[in-house]
């Protein structure tokens, strides 16, 4: 057997582990498939023996039906694409303005000290508690909705933009003044794009956390969106809705957050070779 | 007339439970054009004193003349040299060499036809448009090098430039920037707490003690060491007796003032 592998040569030894990675890689995704199956299968199984209560619990067939539904009769692209809006909206503005705070703190380190206790309170409260006094500030509309989405990733965002601004190596900017650059153009030459990486996982927290905004402030106000599905379905005690929205919702973060990486990865090409 | 002068310089860096003394009083006259070294152990502020001559730091005590100007009235003109190269890292070779010009808004086709001129004089012709990470440790710091060139720097820093290389590397480059600043007529300052380097290198050798930093003793490097490429200097003879001397009067201050 020894004798028998020794006497491969690297083209085949590399064909070899080309088709080992191969058969790895579709275990992997097997594997995955598996789960989903076993969890769908499992919860229609339950539902329908009765062993969990299907008025509370439902079954993937009738969130299916439910869905189909709603697509024929374009209800769900209706709420959707609100709940979607109010969510890329509040992502957006969210991250922005966290990074234009935490480049305030950098350029004032007086004023980051003077903020740092009163930004780790923001920080440990619970935005959502918020709500109601944005509702009331801002009017039970789509504006309350988009800022919920925004103020839960301003802070935090901040933060860990601010500490990796810090964390950027002195000698950068040492050798960017020996050329007699201005405090801005070592924040554009070096500060900023050193802190890319951190920017994006951010944005990876964010994408999740402007959905629970958004949702919260739907709970809150509104008469349209995916929120509003969750809140009417556990009033008419209708638990497809509820699901059938929490799956949309599921779907939706999921793609974003693709979307995410795909942004990362081209980031990363672009900027670093 | 001196190109740089320091006159009695001092620092102290202040801390919650005090202050330590960096450097002491210390005074240099520079010609234009010379080679100086600054040797000594590790915490005896040698960087201190780089980061004072640059501007980076005021010093508490004491003023630094270039060309008879107080260093603020300067502004640049004076390139710095790291231990690691600090090369941006998503940008190409030839974009970080063009960071200083873009800095300065002076950015041209002119300056880009430079850059590429440096870095071919300077053996890096065919990574032009590579990214730091594919080079080697060696070719980096001549890409750095390349980068402290472009702006003309009338005085050059080099803060221990060679240290973080390879002694093979090391050697080469120190042959390569020591050609190159005699072509340009530099005048440069050389931290280091190499010996050898800094006799092969240099013109003039200032070695510091610590606590607080000030100048022990300036050596001459002899006339015909001077003139040889620093790997040729490594053989001639003079080169070790001043070796031992300055290896002597290390140890020498190093019991006066134990560690």
């Amino acid at each position: 057997m020894n004798l028998k592998t020794n006497t491969l040569s690297d083209e085949q030894l590399f064909e070899q582990y080309k088709k080992q990675r191969k058969a790895y890689r579709k275990s992997i995704t097997f594997w995955q498939l598996v789960i989903f199956a076993a969890f769908f299968i499992s919860w229609e199984f339950a539902s329908r023996m009765e062993w969990i209560d299907p008025l509370i619990f439902s079954s993937p067939s009738k969130v299916g039906h439910l869905f189909a539904e709603k697509l024929i009769d374009g209800s769900l692209w209706f709420h959707l694409q609100v709940t979607l809006l109010e969510t890329i909206i509040g992502f957006v503005a969210g991250t922005l303005l966290g990074i234009i705070l935490a480049a305030i703190l950098w350029w004032s380190e007086k004023l980051s000290k003077i903020l740092d206790p009163y930004l780790v309170i923001l920080n440990a409260m619970p935005k959502v508690a918020l709500g109601p006094i944005i509702i009331v500030a801002l009017g039970p509309g789509y504006v309350s909705i988009i800022a919920m989405g925004a103020i839960i990733c301003i802070i935090i965002t901040a933060l860990v933009v601010y500490s990796a601004f810090r964390e950027v190596d002195e000698n950068y900017v040492k050798v960017l003044k020996s050329f007699g650059a201005t405090r801005w153009q070592c924040f554009t030459t070096a500060i900023l794009p050193a802190s890319f990486p951190a920017m994006i996982s951010t944005l990876k927290v964010n994408v999740g956390l402007s959905w629970v905004g958004v949702i919260v402030g739907e709970f809150l106000v509104s008469a349209k969106g995916l929120g509003y599905l969750i809140v009417y379905g556990f009033q008419v005690f209708d638990f497809t809705l509820v699901l059938y929205s929490l799956l949309v919702i599921a779907i939706l973060a999921a793609l974003m957050y693709q979307l995410v990486e795909k942004l990362e990865k081209w980031l990363i090409k672009n900027t670093a070779g | 007339m001196s190109f740089l002068k320091l006159n009695h310089i001092s620092h102290q860096y202040f801390h919650d439970k005090g202050y330590t003394k960096s450097v002491d009083n210390i005074s240099m006259a520079i010609e234009e054009g010379a080679f100086i070294s600054v040797l000594g152990p590790s915490g005896c502020g040698k960087t201190t004193l780089l980061s004072i001559i640059s501007g980076i730091i005021q010093p508490t005590h004491g003023e630094v003349l270039l060309r008879n100007q107080p260093l603020s009235n300067t502004a640049s003109g004076i390139g710095y040299m790291l231990q690691q190269d600090y090369l941006f890292p998503w940008k190409t070779i030839l974009d970080n060499v063009l960071t200083g010009p873009k800095i300065q808004s002076k950015e041209t086709e002119q300056t880009k036809d430079k850059a590429i001129q440096i870095l071919h004089e300077i053996g890096l012709a065919n990574v032009v448009h590579s990214y730091p990470k594919s080079l080697s440790g060696g070719m980096r710091q001549r890409a750095a090098l390349a980068r402290t060139l472009m702006t003309d720097p009338n005085l050059l820093l080099l803060d221990e430039p060679f240290s973080a290389l390879d002694y093979q590397t090391k050697l080469k480059l120190e042959d390569l920037v020591s050609s190159l600043l005699k072509e340009y007529n530099k005048t440069s300052i050389l931290v280091t707490h190499d010996i050898g380097e800094a006799i092969a290198m240099s013109d003039r050798i200032f070695l510091m003690k610590a606590n607080p930093g000030e100048i022990a003793e300036i050596f001459e490097v002899p006339i015909e060491i001077r003139n040889l490429q620093p790997f040729q200097a490594r053989k001639h003879l003079k080169y070790q007796l001043l070796f031992d001397r300055i290896w002597e009067e290390l140890n020498e201050l190093e019991n006066k003032h134990p560690v």
